[in-house]
C-alpha cells in the first residue's frame, strides 16, 4: 500500500502538488514514520525484557554483595589455659560437675587469656580501657568454649589455641560494614577498639575466616549477631520438606489418578475440579489462618493432640502440604494426560484391568512429569513464609529440634525463609548480613531442586 | 504405646500379610498359578490391605474420639463453678493437660517417680515453680482440683493408649486372619483389591474438598465470633484502624482496604506494561532460540521466594525511592511506602502476566495476522490493531489474576509497606494492607478471644472472598474467550 500510494492522493505530504516526485523505491515520509513506530515498538518489547532481567540481576547482586560475608567470621586466635582449679574445682573431670561452672567462669578465663596474649604479642593496649578490650570478644564465645570442654573433659588442664569469635562490630569493621565514622555514632563500639583490632590484625592474632558456624549454629539473641546461625532453620525446613513429601505426594498422585482416569463426568467431579483450580489461587496466608484455627486451636488445643503445637514443624508441614497439594495435582494430571491413549488401549486390549493399565503402564510413563512437578511444588513450599509466621514458626528457637524418632517433628523449629524475615526485622545491621546469607543458602537449595527438575525433564521427556 | 510405633507394627503386619496371603493362595492351588483366579500377588495385596486399612482407620477414629472421653473424665474432678462457662473450662482443661505433660517430663527427666506423683499434693511447696523447672510454664498456681484432674488425665491417657494398642492390633490380626480364610483359588482377589484402591483414590481426591471446607469453616466460625463482639457495620465502613490492648479499639476496614488497593494499582501499573511488552516481544518478534533462553530466565523471577523480594524492598528499593524521589520532592521520608511495596510486587508479577499473556497471544489464530499483513500492515500495526484486540479478553483475565495475587501478597508488604493504617493519596507514605494486619494481629501477644485478634479472621475472610471472586471472574473471561476461536 505505502509504496504504490506515493503518487496517489493518500500519499501524504510527499506527493503534494508542486513538490518533486519521489521514487517508488524510496520510502515516503509516512512509511518512514510507520517504520519508526515499528522499531520503537520492538525496542519497547525488548527493553521490557531487559529491564525485568536487569532488576533480577540487581537483586541477586545485592544479595550476594551483602550476604557472602555472612559465611566469614572475624576470629582471634590465642592460647587459653584451662586451669583445672578454675574450671574443675571438684577435680574429678566429671561431666556433671563441670557443668556446674557457668559461662561466667569461662568468660573470665577467656578475658584473662586475651589480655595476656595481647601483652605477649607486644600489642599496645594502654590507650584502651581494659573493659573495652574484653568487650571486643563476642558474648557467645564463653558458651562455645564451655560446650567444647563439656564435650571433651580431657581438655581441662591443657592449654588450647581455639579461634574465639569477636563481637559483631569488630567483625563488621573487618568486613568494611562498620566504618570509623559510623563507629563514632555507635554506642556499642569505640574507636579505641577498632584501633586495637587493626593492631591485632597486623600482629596476626586476628583473621576473617570461613565460618561453618553460620550454617550449623542456632539462632542467637539480638546482642550477639556474630554467633547467629541457620542450624535450626535448615533442620526445620528439612523436616517440613520430608513430611510434605510423604504426606502430600501420595495423596496428590492418588487424587490425580482418580480424577484423570476413573472419575465419572458428573457434577460432583466438576465440583472437585473447580475446587482444585481455586485452591491454587488462594493467598498463602489464608492457609496459615487455616493451620492456626484447625491444626493448632481445634486439633492441638480442644482435641488435645499433643503433636500439634505452635512452631512445630509437623504443623508447618501440614499447612504447606495443603498449600502444595493443588500444584502437585495440576502437574500430575497434565503428566498423566500426556500419556497417549494408545498405551491404555494396548494394555486393555491384551487383557489388563483398568487398574493394572494405570498402575503398570500409565503411571510409570507419567513418572518423569510427576517427579518434575513434585520437585517444583516442593521448591515453592520451601520458599513459603507467610503461613509459617501465623503458626508461630517466627518465634525465637534456641535449641535444635530432636531427631524424628524422638518426636522431633513436634519440637519447635523455624524455617529458612522465616529466618530471613526474622533477621531482617531486627535492628542491628549485622543481622541484615545474616539475612542475606540465609537467602544465599535458600537460593542454593532452590537452585539444586530446580536443576534436578530440569535435568529430569531433559533426560526422561518423551515426545509421543 | 504411642502412635508411631503402632503404625510401624501395622506396616510390619501388612508386609507379613502380603507374604502369607500370597503363599497361602499358591499352596491352595498346589503351586499352579493358572488355577488361581487372580495373580498370586493380588492375594498378598488383599491380605496386606485387610491387615492395614481397617486398623488404620480405626486408629484415626480412636484418636479423634478419645480426647472427648478423657476430658470428660478429667473435668469431673474440677469444681462446678469452673465448668459453668465454656471459656473457663477450656482454660482449666489446657492447664490440666499442661500439668500432665509436666508430670510426664518430670518422670522422663528423673525428677519424680510414679509413687512421688501419687503423693504429690497441691498445698505443699510451690508446684508452679517446680513445673517451671521441668519446662512447663503455668499462668496460675496449681489448685488441688486441677492437680487431681491432671493425675486422673495422665492415668486415663496411659491406660487408654495401652487399650488402644491392644484393640488396634486385635482388629489388624482379626482382619488378616479373615483375609487368609477368604483366600482360595476361586476367590476374586484382584477385584476386591482394585475396589479398595479405587476407594482410596477417591478419598485422596476428597482432601481437596476438605481443605476448602476447612478454610471456609475456620474463617467463618472465628469471623462470627468477631462480629458478635464487634459490630459488622463498624468493621466494614469504619474509617479508622486503631487497635488497643485494653479494648475499645477502632477496627475499621476501609484504611486497610485502601492500602491494599493502592498497592495493587501500583503493582499492576508496573507489571502490566512490562509483562505485556515482554510477552509481545517473545510471542511475535523473538527468534526460537532467544525465546528458549529468555522465557525460563523471566520465569526465574517467579521462582524466587517472596521473602527475598521483601528484603529487596526493605534494603534496596525503599531507601532508593526515599533518597532519590520522596525526600527531594518533599513527599515524606519513609523508606517503607506504598510505592516501594507496589513496585516490588509489580516486578514479582511480571513473569505471571507475561506467561499468561504469551499463551493468550499465541492462541490468536495465525489467519488473523496473515490477513492484516496481506492488507499491508506492519508487524506492530498488526499486533496493536488485530492481535491485541483479539486477545483483549484473555489479557483482561490475566490482569485480574495478577490483581488477585497482588492483593494476597504478604511478605513484600509486611517488609516494604509499613504498618500505619492511613487513608492518604501520597504514594510515598507508609500504609498498610489486609495481609499485613492479619500477620500483625495473629502474631501479637493479645488474648486469642479478644476482638483485636479475631479481626484477623474477618480480614482473612474478606481477603479470601475478594481473591476468589477475582479468580472466578478471570477464569470465566478466559474460558469464554478461548471458546471464541475453538
Amino acid at each position: 500500500m505505502s509504496d504504490i500510494s506515493a503518487n496517489g492522493p493518500v500519499g501524504g505530504p510527499a506527493s503534494a502538488p508542486g513538490k518533486p516526485k519521489v521514487s517508488i523505491i524510496g520510502q515516503s515520509a509516512r512509511m518512514k514514520a510507520r517504520n519508526r513506530t515499528e522499531s520503537i515498538f520492538k525496542v519497547l518489547g525488548l527493553s521490557a525484557i531487559l529491564f525485568s532481567l536487569a532488576v533480577l540481576a540487581l537483586m541477586l547482586f545485592t544479595i550476594f554483595r551483602d550476604g557472602t560475608s555472612a559465611f566469614f567470621q572475624t576470629k582471634a586466635t590465642f592460647p587459653i589455659t584451662l586451669s583445672a582449679e578454675v574450671i574443675d574445682p571438684a577435680g574429678n573431670r566429671n561431666r556433671d560437675d563441670l557443668a556446674k561452672q557457668t559461662t561466667m567462669t569461662y568468660n573470665k578465663v577467656i578475658n584473662e587469656a586475651f589480655l595476656a596474649a595481647l601483652a605477649a604479642n607486644g600489642i599496645k593496649t594502654d590507650d584502651v580501657p581494659q573493659k573495652e578490650i574484653t568487650e571486643m570478644i563476642s558474648k557467645g564465645a564463653a558458651g562455645e568454649l564451655r560446650a567444647d570442654v563439656l564435650a571433651d573433659p580431657a581438655l581441662v588442664g591443657q592449654t588450647i589455641e581455639p579461634s574465639i569469635v569477636l563481637g559483631g562490630r569488630i567483625d563488621g569493621y573487618m568486613k568494611g560494614r562498620v566504618t570509623r565514622e559510623s563507629a563514632e555514632r555507635d554506642s556499642n563500639v569505640t574507636l579505641g577498639q577498632l584501633d586495637l583490632a587493626d593492631r591485632m590484625k597486623e600482629a596476626g592474632m586476628l583473621a576473617t575466616v570461613w565460618n561453618w558456624d553460620f550454617v550449623t549454629n542456632t539462632d542467637s539473641s539480638d546482642t550477639r549477631p556474630e554467633t547467629a546461625g541457620l542450624g535450626v532453620a535448615i533442620l526445620g525446613s528439612a523436616y517440613m520438606m520430608f513430611l510434605v513429601l510423604i504426606m502430600c505426594v501420595p495423596v496428590g498422585v492418588a487424587a490425580s489418578i482418580y480424577l484423570e482416569e476413573f472419575a465419572p463426568k458428573n457434577r460432583w467431579t466438576d465440583l472437585i475440579e473447580v475446587n482444585i483450580a481455586n485452591l491454587a489461587a488462594v493467598p498463602s496466608i489464608v492457609y496459615g489462618i487455616l493451620g492456626l484455627a484447625i491444626f493448632i486451636n481445634v486439633m492441638g488445643g480442644q482435641m488435645g493432640v499433643e503433636a500439634l503445637k505452635m512452631s512445630a514443624s509437623l504443623v508447618g508441614a501440614l499447612v504447606l502440604s495443603l498449600q502444595t497439594l493443588p500444584t502437585i495435582i495440576i502437574a500430575t494430571r497434565s503428566a498423566i494426560r500426556a500419556v497417549p491413549p494408545s498405551i491404555r488401549d494396548a494394555a486393555l486390549g491384551i487383557g489388563a484391568s483398568k487398574m493394572q493399565t494405570v498402575f503398570h503402564h500409565v503411571l510409570p510413563l507419567a513418572m518423569p512429569g510427576i517427579l518434575t512437578g513434585t520437585i517444583l511444588g516442593l521448591a515453592s513450599a520451601l520458599g513459603e513464609t507467610a503461613p509459617l509466621l501465623l503458626i508461630g514458626m517466627v518465634a525465637f528457637v534456641a535449641n535444635y529440634p530432636s531427631a524424628p524418632w524422638e518426636g522431633g517433628f513436634s519440637d519447635p523449629a523455624t524455617a529458612l525463609p522465616v529466618q530471613v524475615y526474622s533477621w531482617a526485622s531486627r535492628s542491628d545491621p549485622a543481622f541484615i548480613e545474616r539475612s542475606n546469607g540465609a537467602i544465599i543458602v535458600l537460593l542454593v537449595f532452590l537452585l539444586i531442586m530446580n536443576l534436578t527438575a530440569i535435568f529430569l525433564r531433559r533426560k526422561f521427556e518423551r515426545r509421543w | 504405646m504411642t502412635v508411631l510405633p503402632l503404625l510401624m507394627i501395622l506396616a510390619v503386619l501388612a508386609a507379613a500379610g502380603f507374604i502369607l496371603g500370597r503363599q497361602r493362595a499358591l499352596a491352595l492351588a498346589g503351586g499352579e498359578t493358572k488355577k488361581l483366579h487372580s495373580l498370586p500377588a493380588y492375594y498378598g495385596w488383599h491380605a496386606a490391605i485387610m491387615a492395614f486399612v481397617p486398623a488404620f482407620f480405626a486408629l484415626i477414629a480412636w484418636l479423634l474420639i478419645q480426647p472427648f472421653f478423657i476430658e470428660s473424665a478429667a473435668l469431673s474432678h474440677l469444681p462446678a463453678s469452673v465448668l459453668e462457662d465454656s471459656t473457663s473450662s477450656t482454660l482449666a482443661m489446657s492447664d490440666v493437660r499442661k500439668i500432665a505433660a509436666g508430670l510426664d517430663n518430670a518422670v522422663y527427666q528423673g525428677a519424680l517417680t510414679e509413687t512421688d506423683i501419687d503423693a504429690l499434693n497441691a498445698s505443699e511447696g510451690d508446684l508452679r515453680a517446680f513445673f517451671g523447672t521441668v519446662g512447663v510454664a503455668l499462668a496460675s498456681p496449681v489448685s488441688p482440683e486441677v492437680l487431681s484432674a491432671a493425675k486422673q488425665y495422665r492415668e486415663t491417657v496411659a491406660s487408654a493408649s495401652i487399650v488402644r494398642a491392644v484393640v488396634i492390633l486385635l482388629i489388624a490380626v482379626a482382619a488378616l486372619a479373615w483375609a487368609l480364610k477368604l483366600t482360595a483359588p476361586d476367590f476374586w482377589a484382584r477385584n476386591r483389591v482394585e475396589k479398595v484402591v479405587l476407594w482410596l483414590l477417591m478419598l485422596a481426591s476428597l482432601i481437596a474438598i476438605l481443605t476448602t471446607v476447612g478454610i471456609i469453616w475456620s474463617l467463618l466460625s472465628e469471623s462470627f465470633n468477631f462480629f458478635s463482639q464487634y459490630p459488622i457495620g463498624d468493621f466494614f465502613f469504619g474509617l479508622t484502624w486503631n487497635p488497643k490492648f485494653g479494648g475499645g479499639s477502632d477496627l475499621g476496614f476501609i484504611p486497610l482496604f485502601w492500602g491494599t488497593i493502592y498497592i495493587t494499582i501500583i503493582a499492576l501499573l508496573v507489571a502490566v506494561p512490562l509483562g505485556l511488552f515482554a510477552a509481545i516481544y517473545l510471542a511475535e518478534y523473538a527468534s526460537r532460540r532467544t525465546r528458549a533462553w529468555v522465557k525460563p530466565m523471566i520465569e526465574v523471577i517467579a521462582g524466587i521466594p517472596t521473602v527475598v523480594y521483601g528484603l529487596f524492598a526493605l534494603i534496596t528499593v525503599g531507601p532508593f525511592l526515599r533518597d532519590f524521589f520522596s525526600a527531594p520532592m518533599g513527599l515524606g521520608n519513609s523508606a517503607a511506602s506504598v510505592m516501594t511495596a507496589g513496585i516490588v510486587i509489580g516486578l514479582l508479577n511480571i513473569p505471571f502476566i507475561s506467561s499468561l499473556s504469551d499463551d493468550i497471544i499465541n492462541a490468536v489464530p495465525q489467519s488473523l495476522r496473515d490477513g492484516a499483513f496481506g492488507l499491508g500492515s506492519t508487524k506492530s500495526e498488526t499486533i496493536r490493531q488485530v492481535v491485541l484486540p483479539a486477545a483483549l479478553p484473555g489479557i483482561a483475565g490475566a490482569i485480574l489474576m495478577g490483581a488477585s495475587r497482588a492483593i494476597g501478597e504478604t511478605m513484600i508488604v509486611v517488609m516494604g509497606a509499613g504498618a500505619a493504617a492511613k487513608l492518604s493519596l501520597n504514594p510515598f507514605e507508609a500504609m498498610t494492607t489486609m495481609t499485613v494486619k492479619i500477620v500483625g494481629q495473629l502474631t501479637g501477644d493479645t488474648d486469642f478471644n479478644s476482638p483485636e485478634t479475631l479481626v484477623a479472621f474477618a480480614l482473612g475472610m474478606t481477603l479470601f472472598v475478594i481473591t476468589l471472586l477475582l479468580n472466578v471472574m478471570a477464569v470465566w473471561i478466559v474460558r469464554k474467550y478461548r471458546e471464541q476461536y475453538e
